[in-house]
């Protein structure tokens, strides 16, 4: 398998006036394309602060972080949908500010949002959608920008329990079927072991790699992960690396 | 359409109906017992005035022309002092938006300015600006001005972080996010603020034509209450109620207007 991404030594320090934080020490981990990562961590620990970094919304302390030339994109907690553009004109945003918006492009989303069951929805406005319809067309709007690596930042975290599930199984679902790379940062074991390939356990703050694990389940539907008789085993190895009371 | 449906929207129809007929009895109560009590001399109807003897002035006013006359004055004086605060208003705003250090600089000053009781200043502005128009339209931008840039800037400021992450994700540049996200987004912030603006540039106007005019509904209050012509006072004093609710009214109508440009 091809490297896509490949970290090495990544440092992050947070400055204040009273005092500096060390969020990330020594975080070392290469990505192979197509791969589903899940990096879990005690809260606060600094998972979201990886994706940052990534993403080229903060900046790293040191350490190198080799992008082999791939396209990287980033999809928040909060949907953030635009109140005042309808869903294609949302999917579209981040193309238009990198100005290029072209016919193709257009019939890529239009593609992909009818794929997704929101055909009827391309020309309403975010306010029409349930939550994990919101939940979809933001990873839509992710896709459109046809990046090499996605990087999920707690997909599900503001949904119900319910939708949360079915969100899940969605965005497993259209990143396997679209052939791409991501990582994704959760707090939530069960949704790490159901989706991914490959997952990183974080220490507590400084945040150091624990552990990886390999995650070798027959199925790719989430839901019926949950089922197979290895899941609780992954859960309990899991659980116990993150030193919950400790 | 159920039967239930049906009670429920005949309930919301009566309510709403109430509150019509009450509103309207308030203003039919009110002037009435005013003219009963002028009438029947139980209020000195010199001091107080009547509802008929308010009509009278307008109708008078009317007559010799000298309405409209005054009026048009005011209105154009707001309307003058209204469109250079919120232009003004907004593109400092702006102006500080894209430049961070340059808004902690100057924001104790904008907060001394801001809260400075502005008619203090009359008397100067009357001597640096001259005893004219632009004597009251400055005084009503002074008063206007500051609220605009201040309530606008913290409605550019008050926009969720996670957008503005996701945008720069995008590479969007300062512009970008600027034309894309923050200002759509403040559109009904910028509405909100505008709706103040049109009350404080009349408060404005009229303060500046109680200090220095010769024409305008302040002016009409001022020179009523010099001769003690106070049915004149009452007169103007009502057309500019009118006036400023028309005014709100217009604001209102933008608002929605506005809402589905975008």
């Amino acid at each position: 398998m091809n490297k896509v991404l490949e970290i090495k030594n990544l440092k992050k320090i947070y400055h204040s006036k009273e005092t500096e934080t060390i969020a990330l020490k020594d975080i070392s981990f290469t990505v192979y394309e197509g791969e589903f990562i899940s990096i879990v961590g005690p809260s606060g620990c600094g998972k979201s602060t990886i994706l940052s970094i990534l993403s080229n919304t903060l900046d790293k302390s040191s350490g190198d972080i080799d992008l082999n030339n791939k396209k990287i994109a980033y999809m928040l907690q909060n949907d953030c949908l635009l109140s005042y553009l309808t869903v294609l004109d949302n999917c579209l945003i981040g193309l238009k500010i990198q100005g290029k918006v072209t016919e193709e492009d257009k019939n890529y989303v239009i593609n992909l949002l009818n794929n997704y069951a929101l055909g009827d929805f391309i020309n309403k406005y975010p306010n029409s959608l349930s939550g994990g319809m919101k939940q979809r067309v933001a990873l839509i709007r992710t896709l459109a920008l046809k990046p090499d690596i996605l990087l999920l930042d707690e997909p599900t975290s503001a949904l119900d329990y319910q939708t949360s599930l079915t969100v899940s199984k969605d965005i497993s679902k259209i990143i396997r079927q679209e052939k791409k790379t991501a990582i994704m940062v959760t707090h939530d074991i069960n949704q790490a072991i159901s989706m991914s390939d490959k997952i990183i356990v974080l220490t507590k703050r400084p945040a150091t790699i624990k552990s990886i694990y390999n995650i070798n389940l027959s199925s790719n539907n989430p839901l019926d992960r949950k089922k197979e008789k290895d899941f609780n085993d992954y859960y309990e190895k899991i659980w116990k690396d993150l030193d919950i009371y400790e | 359409m159920s039967k239930e449906h049906l009670e429920y929207l005949k309930k919301e129809k009566k309510n709403k109906l109430v509150i019509i007929t009450s509103r309207l009895l308030i203003l039919i109560i009110f002037i009435v017992t005013w003219e009963l009590l002028s009438k029947l001399n139980l209020i000195n109807s010199f001091l107080y005035s009547s509802p008929s003897k308010i009509l009278n002035t307008i109708i008078k006013l009317i007559n010799n022309k000298e309405l409209f006359k005054h009026i048009n004055i005011t209105l154009y004086e707001v309307f003058i002092s209204f469109s250079l605060s919120s232009i003004i208003g907004i593109l400092i705003a702006t102006l500080l938006w894209f430049n961070k250090r340059l808004s902690l600089i100057i924001d104790p000053y904008l907060t001394i300015i801001n809260s400075l009781p502005k008619v203090a200043l009359g008397p100067l502005i009357i001597i640096w600006v001259g005893a004219s128009i632009n004597s009251i339209i400055f005084m009503a931008l002074l008063i206007s001005l500051f609220t605009t840039i201040i309530n606008i800037y913290s409605g550019f400021n008050s926009i969720n972080k996670d957008y503005i992450i996701m945008f720069k994700s995008f590479k969007a540049t300062k512009y970008q996010i600027f034309r894309y996200l923050i200002l759509p987004s403040s559109l009904n912030n910028i509405i909100a603020t505008l709706k103040i603006n049109i009350s404080l540039n009349l408060i404005g106007v009229i303060m500046g034509e109680l200090l220095v005019s010769k024409q305008g509904l302040g002016y009409l209050i001022m020179y009523g209450s010099q001769v003690f012509n106070l049915d004149l006072v009452l007169t103007s004093i009502f057309i500019l109620g009118i006036i400023s609710y028309l005014m709100y009214y217009l604001i209102n109508l933008i608002n929605i207007k506005s809402k589905s440009l975008i």
